[in-house]
């Protein structure tokens, strides 16, 4: 359903990815597991069709993301980092003008509203400005956004940011429903999420794709920890002769790991933590 | 064009959900009504002057065109040039500014659509005003007897000169993520095409000719005394046309940053 192959985006001189190669198949959710500025957002931006990429390809539900832009972009719910939602609309009016964009057919509309509405629990601010509403509300409205011209690939920017513990979990088995006829590709800093909803996880770091792994081979989320400073470690050494802007940045990456790490080692005596919710909180 | 409609509704909707078409609209008829009782007044005094002095025939050279409805559209072109400015400034530097433009820039639309809807959405909001200002002829028309072609050519001039304002400020728009750089340049550019003319009569005869034919003004100042030249039409409709294209490549280059 997604196949990536050595994409590569220059801003200017600067490489923000290079040489990422994955691919995620129908019913999967893949993960995209990367510290802030690794490149994830520049990578779901050329799947969705947002911007070229300066090489490679890219093919999402079997169309060339840039030759066939277009039927990508029918093809593919997205949830941006930030909301991008009209403080002026209501959900309601909101999601209709999506869906008239998105190419939802007129008698098909409403019905696709009421699913997006009540897939994400927003039916009770229906009629709210969307301006007035709670961070997590618009993050959600947000996802009936993504959802609402029912898409084969779903590909969602740190979806579970801003909401809280108990929408958390909701917006997590909505993912995993989702998923069940769908390709779900997911980004975010917090390992427990990783192990919790997803089947595969893509790791990128400093713009370049260093582990893909089925989460079946790692089990729990403290396997994922260990495997993941194993292998941004790894990352890490061959760069050596690095600026010192890109030293630091590595630096950055490898403390937040570890504070990470620390943060699930204080949670294992009082029991698992269900969501991961201190990680979340630890994450900058 | 659905996709087209879609976006135009979604403009003029947003103008009416907020103060700014109240405010836009509430101001320029109080602007459009004071000029049009200083014309008014100016003709009737005149009109008396002449009668007392009995001149019957200055009398009946005087008409409700020349005096009134010409001068009243022409200080509407003024003001539009101030106001276009601030309709069109958040047509696209808010989306970007809001991130919203991920939103259109990802839909299965072409940029184009994205562009015409906009220039459409703030275009009908403009055919609201022009149709609020109808009130004036309807005044001279029920109290005198105004020639109505020259009246209906002025509003079709009024018309394209305020479209071409329109997607001039809708490009600007599509430059910046600020709306009030968007402003401040679709004023500039505007005012810009209002004066260009001006040195035509200094800059010799080629250069002369060039600069008035790319004068707005003078394209527009002939159908307000009901003067229809195919040509006019033609130069309003290409500063659309083109100005149309430079947003659609504008919002195309977005991709490409």
């Amino acid at each position: 359903m997604v196949e990536v192959d050595c994409l590569t985006k220059y801003y200017g001189g600067f490489a923000a990815i290079q040489d990422v190669t994955f691919s995620a198949a129908r019913g999967q959710v893949l993960g995209f597991l990367g510290p802030n500025g690794a490149g994830k957002t520049t990578t779901m931006r050329i799947l969705t069709g947002y911007m070229p990429a300066s090489s490679g390809t890219a093919r999402v539900a079997g169309h060339d993301v840039f030759e066939e832009s277009r039927e990508v972009r029918r093809r593919t719910g997205y949830l941006p980092e930030t909301p991008p939602v009209y403080g002026d609309m209501t959900p309601r009016s909101y999601l209709d003008f999506v869906s008239r964009i998105k190419g939802v057919a007129k008698p098909d509309r409403p019905e696709a509203i009421e699913r997006a509405l009540s897939a994400t629990q927003t039916h009770d601010v229906a009629t709210q400005p969307i301006g007035t509403l709670s961070r997590g509300y618009k993050q959600r409205v947000a996802i009936a956004q993504a959802l609402v011209h029912n898409p084969e690939v779903l590909i969602l920017d740190e979806p579970t940011i801003g909401l809280d513990p108990k929408q958390i979990i909701e917006i997590r088995k909505l993912i995993r429903v989702l998923a069940e006829d769908r390709t779900v590709i997911l980004s975010t800093h917090i390992l427990p999420e990783v192990t919790q909803v997803c089947d595969k996880v893509v790791i990128i770091a400093e713009g370049r794709i260093v582990a893909e792994e089925d989460l079946a081979t790692l089990g729990d989320t403290e396997e994922l920890e260990s495997f993941f400073l194993k292998v941004t470690a790894h990352d890490a050494a061959p760069r050596e002769e690095a600026s010192e802007g890109e030293e630091a940045a590595m630096d950055d990456t490898a403390e937040g790991a570890e504070s990470l790490a620390e943060d699930t080692a204080e949670d294992a005596p009082g029991g698992e933590d269900p969501v991961g919710n201190a990680e979340e909180e630890a994450t900058p | 064009m659905t996709n087209v409609w879609a976006i135009a509704y979604k403009e003029l909707r947003s103008y009416f959900v907020s103060p700014v078409a109240y405010v836009i609209l509430a101001g320029f008829l109080l602007l459009c009504g004071w000029f049009f009782w200083v014309y008014l007044t100016q003709f009737s005094r005149t009109v008396a002057m002449y009668a007392q002095f009995q001149q019957p025939q200055m009398v009946e050279q005087m008409n409700l065109n020349d005096m009134v409805m010409s001068p009243l559209l022409q200080n509407m072109v003024i003001i539009f040039l101030i106001m276009v400015p601030l309709i069109t400034m958040r047509l696209f530097a808010e989306e970007r500014a809001n991130g919203t433009d991920e939103l259109l820039l990802t839909s299965p639309i072409e940029t184009i659509e994205i562009a015409l809807g906009k220039f459409l959405g703030a275009g009908l909001f403009y055919v609201v005003m022009l149709a609020c200002t109808l009130i004036y002829p309807g005044i001279l028309l029920y109290f005198g007897d105004p020639e109505i072609g020259t009246i209906v050519t002025g509003y079709l001039g009024l018309l394209l000169v305020g479209l071409s304002f329109i997607a001039l400020g809708l490009f600007t728009s599509t430059l910046t993520d600020n709306q009030i750089v968007a402003a401040v340049s679709a004023f500039v550019v505007l005012l810009l095409f209002f004066a260009i003319g001006w040195p035509s009569a200094t800059v010799g005869p080629t250069a002369g000719a060039i600069l008035g034919y790319l004068s707005l003004i003078e394209h527009f100042q002939p159908m307000t005394s009901g003067l229809v030249v195919s040509s006019d039409i033609i130069y309003f409709l290409s500063v659309i046309a083109f100005a149309l294209f430079l947003s659609q490549r504008s919002l195309e280059s977005l991709r490409w940053r």
